[in-house]
């Protein structure tokens, strides 16, 4: 006989569902008065430092349709590279730059839309530094279990080259599935849950 | 966003995920998923500091009637009809830990089984009175609790005849983005629970009932609402003691 190790056993997930809007984004769902607003629509102010950037995408399913009762949230770091979390020990993270952002697909387009800064960069476990990129979280009907992702930058090429995550894929082509197509300031990352161009999914 | 008291911020990557107990994204029986599930297998990756770390929400958050999801939609002196009931519970880690200051979100239908959203068409009658969302957050023990009305089941578009249980979902942050996630309550005895082709994704007899909330007699309000006990278990992290970690700590 050995000691048992005790260790509880996770929650198990289910689906958000399609109605994940009521509990999540509730104003933007016509209900109106319970909250001031909704959590996670507003990322920036306009004391927040670093280059403010937009990212804009579409969640699509194995046929290529866009799902557009999908919601998605990101985390990244703020200009410095440093998180807004307690568990953030290397600084404090800019106070006017909140890290997290929530935003429903549009019910018609099915796009998503996120106002932020380009992240600073971040090291990785072994101290190399990671490129900048933005944490990515896709949960919808359909969805079981939320689906983790990250969005590197096309303008970063040299950064992207050096990433320790990005070097770790082995199909190479499939690479580009994480790196956002610039336009100015705007940053365009589609993801792709099933098919040829599937996106790259993390277990975290 | 602020700190959460009386805690040393932790940095240890977490536990990996058993997905042998979370549904595989891929169950046909549940059709929806078919098109929506990724056929690549997902690149495992030890928690960096992006996954290890996560947003916190401060109390300051909460406005006073949002765990009361039987008046914070309802007119002044109105209320939602229904099965009075309160949730309640605790946000614990794998290694039994508390998890304080953990952000939890819900929505349901109402008593008769309809939502409050413009795509839902069920043919069951809205409650002028009932919104159907709340939020609290853990205290330093890790227990929430909210009030609601007990929804009802309701039919959807999956098989000709499928149900759903009466089910509350439950949106969970803990304290790294890692920790993430949504699930659904179920109540004990409910005999939709095991037809469902969703709790069926599920594969693993004791992970499903690992989601059906007991009633919970002891905390029964005498002539006023009966009490379920929903705990919710997030994922463990390592000590920091033995890191290899070069920044941080």
């Amino acid at each position: 006989m050995t000691q048992p190790l005790g260790y509880l056993k996770e929650t198990p997930s289910q689906t958000a569902g399609p109605y994940v809007h009521i509990g999540l984004t509730p104003n933007h769902s016509g209900i109106d008065g319970v909250y001031p607003g909704d959590l996670g629509a507003a990322m920036v102010n306009d004391r927040t430092l670093g280059r403010r950037i937009t990212v804009t995408g579409c969640v699509l399913d194995g046929t290529g349709t866009p799902l557009k009762d999908a919601l998605v949230e990101i985390w990244q770091a703020d200009a410095e590279g440093l998180y807004n979390s307690p568990s953030e020990l290397r600084g404090t993270a800019d106070p006017n730059f909140t890290g997290w952002g929530r935003c429903a697909c549009d019910g018609a387009t099915g796009a998503f839309r996120f106002e932020t800064i380009k992240p600073g960069r971040v090291p990785f476990k072994d101290g190399r530094m990671m490129a900048p990129h933005v944490n990515f979280w896709i949960v919808a009907r359909g969805i079981n279990l939320g689906l983790n992702t990250r969005m590197y930058f096309g303008d970063e090429a040299a950064a992207n080259a050096e990433d320790p995550v990005l070097m770790r894929i082995e199909h190479r082509l499939r690479v580009q599935t994480l790196i956002a197509a610039v336009d100015g300031s705007s940053y365009r990352f589609d993801i792709h849950l099933q098919g040829e161009s599937e996106t790259v999914f993390f277990d975290i | 966003m602020t700190g959460i008291p009386n805690r040393k911020p932790e940095t240890g990557a977490f536990f990996p995920r058993d997905r042998n107990r979370h549904p595989p994204a891929l169950t046909p029986g549940y059709k929806t998923s078919v098109l929506r599930s990724p056929q690549k297998a997902l690149l495992s990756l030890d928690g960096t500091l992006s996954e290890i770390t996560g947003p916190v929400f401060g109390h300051s958050l909460l406005g006073e009637l949002d765990n009361d999801l039987i008046h914070n939609f309802a007119k002044p002196g109105e209320s939602a009809i229904g099965e009075r009931i309160i949730v309640h519970g605790r946000v614990l880690d794998e290694r039994g830990r508390p998890v304080p200051g953990a952000l939890l979100e819900f929505w349901q239908a109402n008593a008769g089984g309809r939502y409050r959203h413009r795509k839902e068409s069920y043919l069951a009658a809205l409650d002028p009175n009932f919104g159907g969302c709340g939020r609290a957050i853990t205290d330093d023990d890790g227990a929430y609790a909210f009030r609601t009305i007990k929804p009802g089941p309701y039919p959807w578009p999956n098989g000709v005849n499928d149900w759903r249980p009466a089910h509350i979902h439950f949106s969970v942050f803990g304290h790294g983005f890692a920790q993430r996630l949504i699930t659904q309550m179920y109540f004990e005895g409910d005999p939709m629970i095991w037809k469902c082709p969703i709790v069926m994704t599920i594969p693993d007899h004791a992970a499903v009932e690992q989601l059906i909330a007991p009633l919970d007699w002891a905390n029964t309000i005498p002539m006023d609402a009966r009490a379920y006990r929903f705990d919710i278990v997030l994922r463990g992290r390592r000590s920091t003691l033995f890191e290899n970690r070069l920044e941080g700590n």
